[in-house]
């Protein structure tokens, strides 16, 4: 038994110390899988956009259950893997335990706080972003009427309201911003019928351009969007292709850039919280074919604007999470 | 509130209140037989998950139909054969049943489309298209009031909403007005009984769940393809849950379970408009609270204050012929 046991002690120390002669980062993903045509997909594309252009190699692990979050970081950990890329807020709470354990590792989580010497908070101004959008919402819109329908109702999804809201009143000051919640539960991620009838209920009153931070409640959104013949708004990833010609943009999260800059500044990264806003390309508008011939000239200068402003710290966009509170709408 | 919007609320009425309707009236012929039935929402799920993947990958949304019909029925052989056949526990087969169909359906579509569990998006013939009916068009401006209540309120629906409603009178006839209704009926609450007269007490049962399989099946189907345009993980959000609660609140009723779906499916239409309401009342309403409504119904009907629910005597408990 103690021979075993030294047997298997020496062959730990082994690989440890092989593995960290290696120190490839890594990137594990959250349960939606690497190809998920959302968050997990744009980190994907980051990481293979690095692998491509520096010939370098990274490990990856799609994880099937919660209970793999901390045996997958460890494994990385102990294999020498660095940095360690995780992403989504749910890696907040194994992070927290196991980063203490291995110092000389540096972690990265995307979406979330960690509040340790080793790890690497990416966070997104995604206010800044919708405030893009809103700006592009009010010029697309003809009734002067625009929707916003959230997912569930929490302080994140109002950030986003708000700064949709913002933007759009700094267009045209008179524009009637209307918001929607789809619950206070998270089934409200994943209800698209009540998505649609929340844009059929924002079309009976007006609005003709919706923007939707709802999850998959979003599809529903978009769909009925498009069906209805009014313009749509998606998030997170580029959605312009699930209604091609229908959907105005979408706001992105560059998670694929939060993993380039990851990968490539690999085991000097800097810890800390690290803030992705407009003014480091972390979030912004998608346009590609499907959405080229709604955007118009005088919104692309409008957002260039905007962006410069906001970057320069002329245009402070609101953010809800700051102080709870949205000077350009009501809850 | 004035007259169109009163009729935007109860056309988004009929369109919530139809998934619910068709889940109800399943749960109405399971539970008439004895048979409890916690699992529409699994077989609902299952069911709208297969119908939006045959009908993108065959273009054709009856051939969809047919296959999430044959999912919901594969459960519901399930739930019959641990708890008719096996004589489990009705409630823990139920849950069970949920749980899978919410697990296997987002495994399945991933595995199939590689979308992050959804289905592609579906479109023409692959999706259930409204139905005008004759004259809408011209009745609409011509005739005043009852024009626009045919044209908004009656005509343009898919084609699932008038089977729905079909259902209600079709369902009530066969279970007070045809043999074989009594016999389901009677096994619910004296299963021993039909079994003296030489009936076969297994058999009914089972026909009972199939049934059941059949209405959540196009429940699910209406879901993905009539209501959207294909299939989102998770995407009955506890419809199943309320259906079971207008069972209870319409006391296992058919047409007292159309009245209860349209009350909570008016509650659901009402809290997408919180200005409509403030307009009407003059006060805020909390959103939650009107979801929260049907729920709150529903026990105060349990607890007896307004009429007594009582449930099929035999519902719950596995038959077993000699002990």
């Amino acid at each position: 038994m103690t021979h075993l046991a030294k047997f298997l002690g020496a062959t730990a120390a082994l690989a440890i110390s092989a593995g960290a002669a290696l120190a490839d980062p890594a990137l594990v993903f959250d349960l939606g899988g690497k190809f998920d045509k959302s968050f997990n997909e744009s980190a994907h594309n980051g990481a293979t956009r690095w692998a491509e252009e520096t010939g370098n190699s990274y490990a990856e692990v799609e994880l099937q259950s919660d209970a793999q979050r901390e045996q997958a970081l460890r494994r990385f950990a102990e294999a020498g893997n660095n940095p360690i890329v995780t992403v989504g807020f749910s890696f907040m709470t194994p992070l927290e335990e196991i980063a203490a354990d291995y110092p000389d590792t540096k972690f990265v989580i995307v979406d979330g706080v960690v509040d340790q010497p080793n790890v690497r908070s990416v966070i997104f101004n995604e206010h800044e972003g919708s405030y893009l959008v809103g700006q592009m919402a009010a010029m697309a819109s003809e009734s002067g009427t625009v929707g916003f329908i959230g997912g569930m109702d929490i302080p994140l999804i109002r950030k986003f309201a708000c700064g949709y809201a913002q933007g759009a009143k700094s267009v045209n000051p008179d524009i009637t911003v209307l918001s929607n919640m789809t619950g206070t539960t998270p089934a409200a991620w994943n209800d698209p019928v009540k998505g649609s009838e929340l844009t059929q209920a924002q079309i009976s009153q007006g609005a003709d351009v919706v923007y939707a931070a709802a999850g998959g409640t979003g599809i529903g959104v978009l769909q009925t969007a498009a069906d209805q013949g009014i313009l749509s708004i998606g998030v997170d990833s580029n959605q312009n292709y699930l209604q091609p010609g229908k959907v105005l943009t979408s706001m992105v999260k560059r998670v694929d850039n939060a993993v380039y800059d990851a990968f490539e500044a690999g085991t000097e990264i800097e810890t800390g919280i690290n803030v992705m806003g407009v003014n480091n390309e972390g979030v912004g508008i998608a346009v590609d074919e499907h959405n080229e011939a709604l955007v118009t000239e005088e919104m692309t200068a409008a957002v260039e604007d905007a962006k410069a402003k906001i970057a320069s710290g002329e245009i402070e966009v609101h953010d809800y999470m700051s102080d709870e509170s949205c000077p350009s709408l009501d809850f | 509130m004035d007259f169109l919007t009163l009729l935007q609320v109860l056309d988004t009425t009929i369109r919530l209140a139809t998934p619910l309707l068709l889940a109800c009236l399943a749960g109405l012929f399971s539970e008439r037989a004895g048979i409890f039935d916690i699992g529409l929402e699994g077989k609902m799920l299952a069911s709208a998950f297969l119908t939006a993947a045959v009908a993108a990958v065959t273009g054709s949304v009856l051939i969809g139909t047919a296959a999430g019909i044959g999912a919901a029925l594969m459960l519901s052989g399930i739930h019959g054969l641990a708890s008719i056949t096996f004589r489990g526990n009705q409630l823990i087969s139920g849950v069970a049943i949920n749980f899978l169909a919410a697990g296997l359906t987002v495994v399945i579509a991933q595995s199939w489309f590689g979308q992050g569990g959804r289905t592609p998006q579906l479109s023409g013939s692959a999706r259930f298209e409204t139905i005008d009916l004759p004259l809408a068009g011209e009745m609409r401006g011509d005739i005043p009031f009852i024009g626009p209540i045919y044209a908004e309120l009656i005509s343009g629906h898919s084609l699932l909403v008038y089977i729905g409603l079909l259902a209600v009178p079709v369902t009530w006839w066969v279970l007070f007005r045809t043999r074989f209704g009594l016999r389901l009926r009677a096994v619910g609450e004296n299963p021993a009984a039909v079994d003296t007269a030489g009936i076969s007490v297994v058999g009914l049962r089972f026909a009972a769940v199939a049934i059941c399989g059949l209405l959540t099946g196009l429940a699910g189907a209406y879901l993905s393809t009539g209501l959207q345009a294909g299939f989102v993980k998770d995407m009955t959000a506890g419809r199943g849950y309320i259906a079971l609660a207008a069972l209870i609140f319409a006391k296992w009723r058919p047409w007292y379970a159309l009245g209860a779906c349209l009350l909570f499916g008016f509650l659901q239409a009402l809290a997408l408009r919180p200005d409509v309401i403030e307009s009407t009342l003059g006060f805020e309403v909390g959103v939650q609270l009107l979801d929260a409504l049907p729920y709150i119904l529903t026990v105060v009907i349990l607890a007896g204050f307004v009429g007594r629910a009582i449930p099929p005597r035999a519902g719950g408990e596995p038959y077993v012929k000699e002990r």
